[in-house]
């Protein structure tokens, strides 16, 4: 048996799930869809004494899309948003991006709640959730708080998210009017972490010109970074190849990515570049058949 | 706490349907759901390759979803509906187009791949009756083959998406 032996409580309420890790403190671990914590533990990597599977409790599973809100409970998997027709109407980028989340084996299991703790820089979620300036309610047995992104992504796999606290729903903000979005990433094999992604979400205004803009990438930083100094000077432009391209190429000087075994620091900028530029163009492509 | 939650005694006893079998078995919390399958109701057809997600020839179908059985424990699949490689011939024994496919077309050298590709393709087949080459590679894409370069494999599910339709008809 490769993972260490643990205790193993399984709650059927929110209620008892938070006072389990109110009881056991750091000894415990939240088991949601387990592809990330069940691989760490089968490498030792992680050996908690105490798992608190959340898959029994009732009520943190869903997709509710408002008049300006989509909320997903926590606990939704991955191939339920992937297969949700509303979310690709409601917000596309999601629809889009939860797609390149490794393979439908792991879509399967993996939940929205586990992939933002996670925290993963090259993740899908918390690029997205960035780029489109959602939000994250967590709990505990004595409070509820919202978490703005900034507000919850410390560095590589860290977030603000206390050990006696669950991800109870995950919100994204409805596609606006005039508006595209467009995920994109470059990965070794179909499926796998990214190197690095870019996401772009574009607004027009009733003449054409971009209203509004933002754009996020994963993979060059601890958390994804967003690229307001690039967004900033293309407010008011007709959108364009050339447009994008010109702005897109100070990005160089924006990001500061490491180098690893799969790529140099300078391939990882270039691809930067490259990416940023395509989902602009695309975002600001649909915005206009919005 | 209350009874039904405090399960902190380290075995379990848990039920497991499997290709529509029902089995009863005391596992340990961390046993993964691979071990139980391989070590405890003795269905190795169920193959152990990385144990972290990566190679998928332990892919089996839970409640009608491909899923890592390594990345499961045991106990998380008390009460749910297996499928593993045994279930897909019928119980007369005929082999399932899939499993003919492999054969027919080479799709298997060394066979320890086989398992999780033919329950990856079982769920695309379901769902996609008509995949073309691209859309297979792409199902495929999480199950690693040592041997045979694919090209086998995609021919195998090709095959067998053929069989299936005609047998639909
Ligand atoms: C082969 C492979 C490829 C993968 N490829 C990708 C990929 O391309 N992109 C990607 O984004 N991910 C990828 N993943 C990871 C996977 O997507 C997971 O879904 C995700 O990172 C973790 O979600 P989970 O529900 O499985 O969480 P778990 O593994 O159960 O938990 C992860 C962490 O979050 C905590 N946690 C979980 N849920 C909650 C909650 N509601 N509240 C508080 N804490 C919680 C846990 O305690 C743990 O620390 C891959 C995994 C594998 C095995
Ligand atoms: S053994 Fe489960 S994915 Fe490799
Ligand atoms: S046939 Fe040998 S690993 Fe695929």
């Amino acid at each position: 048996m490769k993972p260490a032996a643990f205790d193993y409580y399984k709650p059927e309420t929110l209620d008892e799930a938070l006072s389990l890790l109110d009881e056991f403190g750091y000894d415990a671990k939240v088991l949601a869809g387990g592809q990330s914590l069940i691989p760490m533990m089968n490498m030792r990597l992680a050996r908690p004494p105490v798992l608190i599977d959340i898959n029994g409790v009732q009520g943190m599973t869903g997709i509710e899309v408002g008049e300006s809100e989509i909320v997903i409970g926590g606990l939704t998997r991955h191939y339920m948003v992937e297969h949700s027709p509303e979310i690709q109407n409601s917000c596309p980028m999601l629809a889009e991006g939860i797609k390149l989340i490794g393979h439908s084996q792991i879509r399967s299991r993996g939940t929205i709640g586990g992939s933002i703790v996670h925290a993963d820089p090259t993740a899908e979620l918390p690029v997205m959730l960035t780029a489109l300036g959602g939000k994250v309610t967590v709990v505990s047995s004595s409070d509820e708080r919202e978490l703005t992104p900034e507000e919850l992504f410390l560095t590589y796999m860290t977030t603000t998210i206390e050990p006696n606290e669950i991800v109870k729903s995950v919100h994204f903000p409805v596609i606006a009017e005039r508006t595209g979005h467009s995920i994109e990433e470059f990965t070794l094999r179909s499926g796998d972490f990214a190197i690095i992604i870019a996401a772009a979400s574009v607004t027009l205004d009733e003449e054409g010109l971009i209203e509004s803009a933002a754009l996020c990438i994963g993979g060059v930083d601890g958390i994804p970074v967003k690229l307001e100094d690039v967004t900033d000077e293309l407010i008011g432009e007709a959108p364009s190849e050339e447009i994008f391209a010109e702005k897109c190429a100070q990005i160089v000087d924006l990001v500061d990515p490491e180098k690893d075994i799969h790529a140099s620091a300078e391939y990882r900028k270039d691809l930067c570049v490259a990416l940023s530029r395509r989902v602009l163009k695309k975002a600001a492509d649909r915005a206009k058949q919005a | 706490m209350t009874e039904k939650t405090a399960e902190s005694s380290r075995l379990k006893t848990i039920t497991l349907k499997v290709n529509h079998k029902e089995y009863t078995v005391d596992v340990e919390p961390r046993m993964l759901l691979s071990d139980v399958l391989r070590d405890e109701l003795r269905l190795t057809g169920t193959h152990v390759g990385c144990e972290h997600g990566v190679c998928g020839a332990c892919t089996i179908m839970i409640d009608g979803r491909p899923v890592r059985s390594c990345l499961v424990f045991g106990v998380q699949a008390d009460q749910a509906n297996l499928v593993t490689v045994e279930g897909l011939e019928s119980e007369d024994g005929e082999l399932h187009p899939l499993q003919k496919g492999f054969w027919e077309k080479h799709g298997l050298q060394c066979g320890f791949c086989t398992p999780g590709m033919l329950m990856t393709a079982c769920h695309l087949l379901e769902h996609n009756p008509h995949p073309s080459r691209e859309e297979i590679r792409e199902a495929i894409s999480g199950n690693l083959c040592r041997c045979t370069g694919y090209q086998g494999i995609v021919d195998a599910v090709e095959y067998a998406a053929k069989e299936m339709r005609e047998r639909a008809e």
